[in-house]
């Protein structure tokens, strides 16, 4: 057996320069093209800090690291670059772990730098120490502990090349005190040897092949595509292979966006609170073509009753997610991008003899997915009395036209809003969908507004997460960033209340949020401005408002409390017995 | 099922909590585990033993290949494989029983690594039930204390060892940032 060792070699420049391990850090950070890093000091971090002082990288100070984390998210998110991070030890870097979990589960590219104490007091139980490295392990793609200056450089790299390729997630560079400390000659990083790290893109040849054949062969294809769409910057390729094998397609709560919503071949999001349409279509498919997907409980509902009648050609970057929940009878491993832009040529050079072969059966495949559609659309909730908070996503979605960037939090008004808003292109829907973690959607509209200043941001939140994000109001004053948070406030935790409501008798167990603040005077006390409205005829007067302001706005909408989402998947049901409105299940 | 995994690894710190934190995240416990480092001293070879049920263990093995520091993990369980463990073996016993002893240690193929008015030290190796047996026979003979290393396996066939290729980092990109550091400097 040979093994390699691995060789970190450098490039040509011969001259380097004595620099500090924080001079260096930044140096880094500049070659990886990061502009702004989102954080928050810390006694470990004080020479980190110090050489930020007059450093062009800008770095933005939120209110609770947590929110660093989610930021770097939202800028990642809405531009497909890696997120950066920075906390101090010990609680400083404990807070960022709920945000590393979040982009470990949604797979996005982040890296966060935490301060350590000095190397000769690791283990010590210093003030401020905690095992960073121990902690993060589960909730990072990969991390360091760097023990000297010397291995910085290639740490710092290797952070964001793992961190952005294959399959993107964050990766956690622990660095002592004394490694900012300590000087060192400086010389670039030419390449990078991860010889245990494997990233496959290209896909095989010869399952590109057959899954061309399978397609045109499928009386009934449905595509089921997530957000590996997105990570992959595969929208257009997925145009391109809707257009071509004129398939109904569904992108999931995370491929939002991957197809513009306006396609004609969009049907709408699938899974628990997706569309009648994109349910049934995903069960009476005979070939489920996924791509980007881990196929989520969240998604395939019952998985033993998920597309019983379904091949499934599942193409995905991560060797692991195939087969994990759904045996796939034609596994690629690529980068959807790569491989759809071959599948498309081959299907091309097939399709002349191969396209006709089952015209008749996919002509009543569109006509069946059509009735559907019709039978039972999904349309906002409207009422002439009281705002809906579906009426809410409709308007938000009239004024954005399918272009604004909505950052949401977690519960019934992310499902709301991933139901009603519509994306017509990729990066503009920004939401906490793996972990679903509250307390998101501010933060990550900060984020998203530094990486996007150009667009207009919405951060739709509930009033159970927004009031976990408030300090963050002092963020967004403090460089008057132009979000328009638009708190969608039934007065409870929504989510957990309509499962109160259906599974648990009606008992609404510490789900009443009351005492909610004075919007007006807490947007006022930052200096920006806050309004509450309560009645219909508001909403859409207030909406615009919002939007004209050139500043922040803080919008406080009184739904009505009592509404659900719907169509509802129950927990453990398949996802063709949905309930669609009225509480009875419905079998197709 | 016990399962056998073969990993070769960065001979790293935390490598090894890595891979175990794919076994303990999922609630398996683990029956045996050696490492120790290559004749390349920057990697070590893993053999783990571990209770997993059969449908989830190409999805462990997925999970653990997907590591940064591992460079190769295979499942062992059902390929051609030599699995050997070693056992050392005090036994306390009577002078009247020492040749009675080395007869069952000779059997065993066990060695005598030590010898005492006490009694014997022994060495034994083999798969584990010719151990189990080893120790079920010298406890007849008295007091024993032994300490087992855990399973150490190598396969029968060549596995290809598939490396990540070095990647360079972006030129120009690093030419930019060494015209802004020129000029920061």
């Amino acid at each position: 057996m040979s093994s390699t060792t691995p060789a970190h070699r450098t490039s040509g420049v011969t001259e380097s320069k004595l620099m500090s391990g924080s001079q260096i850090l930044l140096e880094c950070l500049v070659r990886e093209n990061v502009d702004c890093i989102f954080g928050y000091p810390g006694g470990v971090t004080l020479p980190l800090y110090d050489a930020l002082y007059d450093h062009p990288i800008r770095h933005i100070l939120v209110r609770h690291e947590q929110n660093a984390a989610f930021a770097a998210e939202g800028y990642a998110r809405s531009t497909g670059r890696v997120g950066v991070c920075c906390a101090t030890s010990g609680p400083g870097a404990t807070n960022l772990v709920t945000g590393l979990v979040d982009s470990m589960m949604d797979s996005i590219p982040v890296v966060a730098i935490t301060g350590q104490v000095s190397t000769k007091l690791i283990g010590s139980d210093a003030f401020q120490e905690a095992d960073t490295f121990g902690i993060t392990r589960s909730c990072t793609k990969h991390n360091f502990l760097v023990k000297t200056i010397a291995e910085l450089p290639q740490v710092v790299h290797e952070a964001f090349y793992i961190a952005s390729s294959g399959r993107p997630g964050p990766v956690l560079v622990d660095i002592p005190k004394d490694v900012f400390q300590a000087q060192a000659h400086y010389t670039p990083v030419s390449s990078i040897h991860l010889p245990g790290y494997k990233v496959f893109t290209e896909g095989h040849t010869g399952q590109i092949r057959r899954a061309a054949q399978m397609i045109w062969e499928a009386e009934r294809p449905f595509v089921y595509a997530g957000g590996g769409i997105i990570a992959a910057n595969a929208s257009e390729e997925l145009r391109e292979f809707v257009e071509l094998i004129d398939a109904p397609a569904v992108t999931t709560l995370m491929g939002l966006g991957g197809l513009p919503a306006e396609h004609p071949n969009y049907i709408s999001m699938p899974g628990m609170h997706g569309s009648y349409a994109a349910n049934l279509g995903m069960t009476h498919a005979d070939l489920l073509i996924a791509l980007g997907v881990r196929f989520d409980d969240r998604v395939t509902g019952r998985l033993a009753a998920f597309a019983p009648h379904a091949k499934v050609i599942h193409v995905d970057i991560d060797p692991a997610e195939i087969g994990k929940n759904r045996a796939a009878d034609l596994p690629i491993v690529g980068d959807v991008k790569r491989v759809l832009e071959k599948l498309t040529k081959v299907l091309q050079e097939t399709a002349p003899e191969s396209r006709e072969q089952n015209s008749t059966g996919r002509a009543a495949w569109w006509r069946q997915v059509r009735e559907w559609k019709a039978e039972h659309p999904l349309t906002p909730e409207v009422s002439t009395s009281e705002i809906k908070p579906q009426h809410v996503m409709r308007e938000i979605d009239r004024l954005s036209g399918g272009r604004a960037i909505v950052t949401s939090d977690v519960g019934q008004h992310q499902m709301w809003a991933a139901q009603f808003i519509r994306f017509n292109s990729p990066r503009l829907w920004i939401n906490s969908g793996g972990l679903g973690s509250m307390g998101f959607g501010l933060p990550a509209a900060i984020g998203a507004q530094f990486a996007r200043p150009d667009k207009l941001v919405f951060s739709i939140v509930g009033d159970g997460g927004f009031q976990m994000s408030i300090p963050e109001l002092a963020t967004i004053a403090n460089h008057a960033l132009p979000i328009k948070i638009i708190v969608v406030n039934n007065g409870h935790l929504g989510m957990v209340r309509q499962w109160q409501e259906l599974f648990y008798n009606n008992r609404l167990s510490q789900v009443e949020l009351s005492s909610f603040p004075d919007v007006e005077k807490l947007a006022g006390a930052y200096g920006f401005k806050g309004r509450t409205i309560d009645a219909v005829h508001q909403l859409v007067p207030a909406l615009e408002e919002a939007v004209r302001e050139p500043g922040p706005y803080l919008l406080n909408v009184r739904v009505t409390p009592f509404e659900n989402v719907y169509p509802m998947v129950p927990a453990g049901g398949a996802i063709n017995e949905m309930v669609l409105g009225a509480p009875q299940p419905v079998e197709v | 099922m016990l399962q056998l995994i073969s990993l070769l690894v960065e001979n790293k710190p935390g490598s090894l909590m890595r891979i175990t934190g794919v076994l303990s995240a999922r609630g398996y416990n683990i029956e045996s585990l050696t490492v120790a480092r290559t004749l390349d001293p920057t990697l070590s070879r893993m053999t783990i033993v571990v209770d997993i049920e059969p449908q989830l263990r190409s999805q462990v093995i997925k999970q653990m290949n997907k590591l940064v520091n591992v460079l190769q993990a295979s499942d062992l369980t059902d390929s051609p494989a030599v699995k050997r463990e070693m056992a050392l073996l005090r036994v306390r016993a009577p002078i009247s029983s020492r040749t009675a002893i080395l007869k069952e240690a000779e059997i065993f193929g066990a060695r005598v690594v030590d010898s005492s008015t006490e009694g014997f030290a022994l060495e034994a190796t083999g798969d584990s039930e010719k151990l189990d047996e080893f120790i079920d026979v010298m406890r007849s003979y008295g007091e024993i204390e032994v300490t087992r290393s855990g399973a150490i396996a190598v396969s029968l066939e060549a596995k290809k060892l598939r490396l990540a290729p070095p990647v360079s980092r972006h030129a120009t990109a690093a030419d930019e940032a060494d015209e802004k550091l020129e000029t920061r400097l």
